[in-house]
């Protein structure tokens, strides 16, 4: 089956959510949910079958399509596609046990009508997501990001009848309108630049150039395999200064869609307001997303030999520093669970950065950064959404999200304890959890390239996060829970999903080998 | 055959977690661990038996592998089963936490026995921390006293240590270019693993400083006493006397073999801090008033004597000497220690369950009432002391002996035999603090809380006879142990 099905399936899927939401039972959303869940679910199946041009049988015209000067399909693509699919069903489900509180706050307190489409906006969000794990080209990469975002503009103001959720609606419209503009401005400083939009194009004119010769060289591409004829384009080979500043504006506006410095002052606020399967599918879809249009973006930049690589890894270091500072010590101080998780993911996000700093293509014994990357996130997706799901039912059960609100979770709820203490150590990086294996990864690239202020920043902050995360294991096993608190109860589906994410952190971090054959 | 040491105890985890019986299950799995160690230390050397590896991940390449590289691990895993065992049979949980209780004594159990048998660095660290969790929460949840200060304590300072250490492992690693322990080290051997000076040094400050910081080195000591006081005497047990060697361990194991020159270059330092573990907290341990403190104190202290054999080892190594008394040394006294320590926790939990308190000058005349107590205490007392015929004197005695080993009276004393004569009065500052201590617990006039206290039982005897059995096995034929490391 050609690639681009998948998305094709999941739009498709999305209109079938909007019929089966406008035409389905009133009072229940139950059936959306399910129906976005499984078929999620069947094209997560489906991605495993499909293949890009170079499998195409020799009478197919499909392999031949424009399209494919748009569309990479590589394991990356597939890997982060796989990615959009598993963390979009998992917000479903979670949504799905958070319909209490989207009915609260939404028109009518007492039945489900009017938060349908609550199922079906992730997945539209999941086809721009899965198209950025394909993109090739900066305007197509722009038109995927833009439908990710809009969604998310209605997804995180959706509790219509909650100030904070507006607020955080607010926020996040008028900065990710910043970041878009930033992204419009810097692709076309790029263009300009290098005469095309097309990555693959600014790699291969990238390792021709000196930057010696007049505003305006015709630089000729040879053909070569994948591009059949050869290209010209026309250079601006007097200064790579307009291609830097270009770069720079990208990786500013990308650092919106990562949460980091310098755009990651929307996200405290707006985890904390957005509902939190919201919060969940920014913090982890939203954030993959990025990262994959980062490593797509910075591969023709890094490439052996590129003239602009020193300056674009100084600035990705200079980034990466700035995220884990930032984002560890100001969690530091945190008492609201949500907000800890939120400056917990601009930590995340640091560390991730500093691994593409330590850019590093993947070799015969190593990994190189996209794969550690890549394996990071995995990790990363299942300690936080993990963490997402039981945070969403506390705040059902006990009306908060303050991390007090765990206090005596041992005796309440044994059983979850025990899971949310691995969740937490996991995040933290304890050894024998999957979190460890990802940081050690993101380690040894770091000390591989001789990024010593960047290994003391990640140690600082490993240290730090070792401290808050620890914070929340305290409030469960240490401290007593508050007078008449009642047992916390998972309900199904919750507890099915925190429990393989438990399970599955455990067994990635004694044998992580199952997500790199996954990168394959 | 290995991993089921490791596995054992989790699987006895695992079980008590689905309902099994704890206790039950908790024992089954240190008594069959206990006779796996044993026959490891008849036959270890038989590979086929004793080793296995597991790829886990192709590249970087990584296997979790277990093997006994030469007799330190072989000891260290028989201290780990011995001491496990008497810290299941000595601990009694409170009413509803068995689960807990057993649960988190087997995971430390599982995690130290991990750390020494395991040959890959990825897991020899792993293993570590895996044990270090359990700790921590063991004293938060049911530790006495100031509980959650001594245990936010030492999570912090342990977690802050871990990470130091992994820096410095991570360093290592990348230069070796592998994960395989054995491997590096044949390469170090070989000159084809070259270490630069100044990687060397940096290598070295980051595992003295890591490793230091999980095995109480002077300055970063001052979470061990309270964490020790507070825990429940398993978790004492299992900590001071098992899981704090892991740090020793890895210094023996990895740091003095791979950068050599670099802790050669740390000498003074280390010196000077040991000399400090020994008189300072030494003087700081004379001075406590509860018994629970003073053993958390003397612990710190008696870490002291081992940083100066891993000293002295250095300093030969760097200069192309060979010290062959020093690394026995250290692995005997680690040995010793870890029993002595052990049975010292286990004998004060007692004291307290039996008198109900551990104020020194609460306690007195405790011999009359419970004589059995008062002679394996003074017994083990004498031990820590370093008195002939038992574990610790073979121990310190190889130590100051190997402190000398290269001394050349016409170049004069160097730094490592004046750190030596200097810490030769620890065993002054032990005596006085061990003996003052015995005498205020068991002579004198009996006081109320000693009146009525009861004796140690017949069950109460079985774990503190155990540990009590090694030290005077090794004590008077410490060849058991030294044969091994041959």
């Amino acid at each position: 089956m050609p690639a681009y099905y998948l998305e094709a399936l999941t739009v498709f899927l999305g209109l079938v959510l909007l019929m089966v939401e406008a035409f389905g039972p009133r009072d229940s959303k139950k059936l959306v949910g399910f129906t976005a869940a499984a078929g999620l679910a069947f094209i997560f199946i489906l991605s495993f079958f499909a293949y890009g041009p170079e499998a195409a049988d020799p009478g197919d015209k499909w392999d031949s399509y424009a399209l494919w000067n748009f569309y990479a399909f590589d394991s990356l693509a597939r890997f982060y596609k796989g990615f959009a699919l598993v963390c979009t069903i998992l917000v479903v489900l979670m949504s799905l046990d958070y319909r209490s509180i989207l009915s609260r706050f939404t028109d009518d307190q007492e039945s489900e009508n009017g938060t349908g489409e609550y199922f079906a906006l992730p997945v539209f969000a999941c086809v721009g997501m899965m198209w950025m794990a394909s993109a090739k080209d900066l305007a197509g990469a722009f038109v995927a990001l833009e439908l990710v975002t809009i969604t998310f503009y209605i997804l995180v103001a959706y509790l219509r009848r909650n100030v904070g959720s507006l607020e955080a609606g607010v926020k996040y419209l008028i900065l990710g309108a910043l970041s878009t503009g930033f992204l419009v401005y810097g692709i076309a400083w790029i263009y300009g630049a290098t005469g095309t939009m097309n990555l693959e194009e600014i790699g291969r004119s990238l390792a021709l150039v000196t930057f010696e010769g007049h505003i305006g060289t015709n630089l000729v591409l040879p053909a070569t395999e994948g591009l059949a004829d050869s290209v010209v384009v026309s250079l601006n080979t007097a200064s790579p200064t307009p291609l830097l500043f270009g770069i720079a504006l990208v990786l500013i506006a990308l650092g919106f869609k990562i949460g980091a410095v310098p755009m990651q002052a929307w996200i405290p606020d707006v985890y904390q307001g957005a509902p939190t399967p919201t919060t969940a599918f920014l913090s982890v879809g939203s954030k993959a997303a990025g990262f994959i249009l980062l490593i797509r973006f910075l591969d023709p930049l890094l490439q052996p030999g590129s003239p602009v690589a020193a300056q674009v890894t100084l600035m990705l270091a200079i980034m990466a520093g700035a995220t884990l500072l930032f984002g560890n010590l100001a969690a530091i101080g945190q008492s609201n669970f949500k907000r800890l998780l939120a400056y917990s993911s601009i930590a995340h996000a640091g560390f991730l950065i500093l691994a593409l700093a330590a850019w590093k293509p993947a070799s015969e014994s190593d990994l190189g950064s996209a794969q550690s990357v890549s394996f990071y996130l995995a990790t990363y997706l299942l300690m936080t959404l993990a963490s997402f799901f039981i945070l969403a039912q506390v705040r059902i059960q006990d009306g908060s999200e303050e991390i007090n609100a765990f206090n005596g979770l041992g005796k309440r709820n044994p059983t979850l304890a025990i899971g949310m203490t691995l969740i937490m150590a996991a995040l933290a990086g304890v050894p024998l959890t999957a979190g460890f294996v990802g940081k050690a990864f993101v380690f040894m690239l770091a000390v591989d390239a001789g990024l010593w202020w960047g290994v003391a920043l990640a140690a600082i902050g490993a240290a730090a996060g070792f401290y808050y995360y620890f914070k929340i294991i305290r409030a469960i096993w240490w401290e007593a829970p508050a007078d008449g608190a009642k047992p916390l109860v998972l309900p199904q589906i919750t507890r099915t999903c925190v429990v393989a994410m438990t399970v599955a952190t455990l067994v990635l971090g004694v044998w992580p080998q199952p997500i790199l054959w996954l990168l394959n | 055959m290995l991993a089921l040491l490791v596995l054992l105890p989790l699987l006895a985890f695992v079980a008590i977690l689905a309902g099994a019986p704890a206790r039950k299950a908790a024992l089954a799995a240190g008594v069959a661990n206990l006779v796996l160690g044993l026959w490891a230390a008849t036959c270890w050397e038989n590979d086929r038996l004793w080793s296995m590896s597991l790829p886990v991940l192709e590249k970087p390449a990584l296997h979790l592998a277990f093997a006994f590289t030469d007799g330190m691990s072989v000891i260290m895993v028989l201290l780990s089963v011995i001491v496990t065992l008497a810290a299941l049979l000595s601990g009694k949980a409170p009413e509803g936490r068995e689960t807990l209780y057993y649960g988190s004594s087997l995971l430390i159990s599982a995690g130290a026995i991990g750390a020494f048998a395991a040959t890959d660095l990825f897991f020899f660290y792993a293993f570590h921390e895996l044990a270090l969790i359990p700790t921590f929460l063991m004293i938060g949840i049911l530790g006495r006293g100031d509980r959650k200060e001594a245990a936010w304590k030492i999570t912090i300072y342990l977690g802050f240590g871990s990470i130091i250490l992994l820096a410095g492992l991570v360093w290592l690693a990348n230069l070796a270019g592998t994960f395989d322990i054995p491997t590096m080290v044949r390469a170090a051997q070989e000159g084809s693993l070259a270490i630069d000076p100044a990687a060397q040094k940096g290598i070295a400050a980051l595992l003295i400083v890591g490793f230091g910081v999980l095995v109480s080195l002077f300055p970063f000591h001052s979470w061990a006493a309270p964490a020790y006081a507070s825990a429940p005497a398993p978790t004492a047990m299992l900590h001071a006397g098992v899981l704090k060697k892991f740090g020793l361990y890895g210094l023996l194991r990895i740091a003095i073999p791979l950068v050599p020159e670099g802790m050669n270059a740390w000498l003074v330092p280390l010196l000077v801090l040991l000399v400090g573990n020994i008189l300072w907290v030494g003087l700081v341990t004379i001075n406590q008033k509860r018994l629970d403190l003073m053993l958390g104190n003397s612990s710190v202290m008696h870490m002291g004597y081992i940083f100066l054999a891993i000293a002295a080892l250095a300093a030969a190594k760097a200069n192309g000497q060979v010290n062959d008394l020093a690394q026995p040394a250290a692995v005997l006294l680690m040995f010793a220690h870890g029993i002595s320590i052990a049975m010292l926790f286990g004998l004060a939990d007692r004291i307290e369950r039996n008198t109900g308190t551990l104020e020194l000058s609460d306690l007195g005349g405790l011999a009359k009432s419970a004589p059995g107590m008062a002679f394996l205490f003074g017994m083990v007392g004498m031990a820590s002391i370093g008195l002939p015929g038992l574990a610790n004197f073979a121990g310190e005695v190889m130590v100051f002996l190997s402190a000398f080993r290269n001394y050349d009276p016409a170049a004069g004393l160097g730094p490592v035999q004046i750190a030596c004569i200097l810490a030769i009065w620890g065993v002054v500052i032990s005596a006085v603090y061990m003996l003052r201590a015995y005498r205020k617990i068991f002579q004198g006039p009996t006081v109320r809380a000693t009146e009525t206290a009861a004796d140690l039982t017949f069950a109460d005897r079985i774990p503190v006879l155990l540990l009590a059995v090694a030290l005077l096995a090794v004590g008077l034929y410490p060849n058991l142990l030294l044969s091994l490391l041959k």
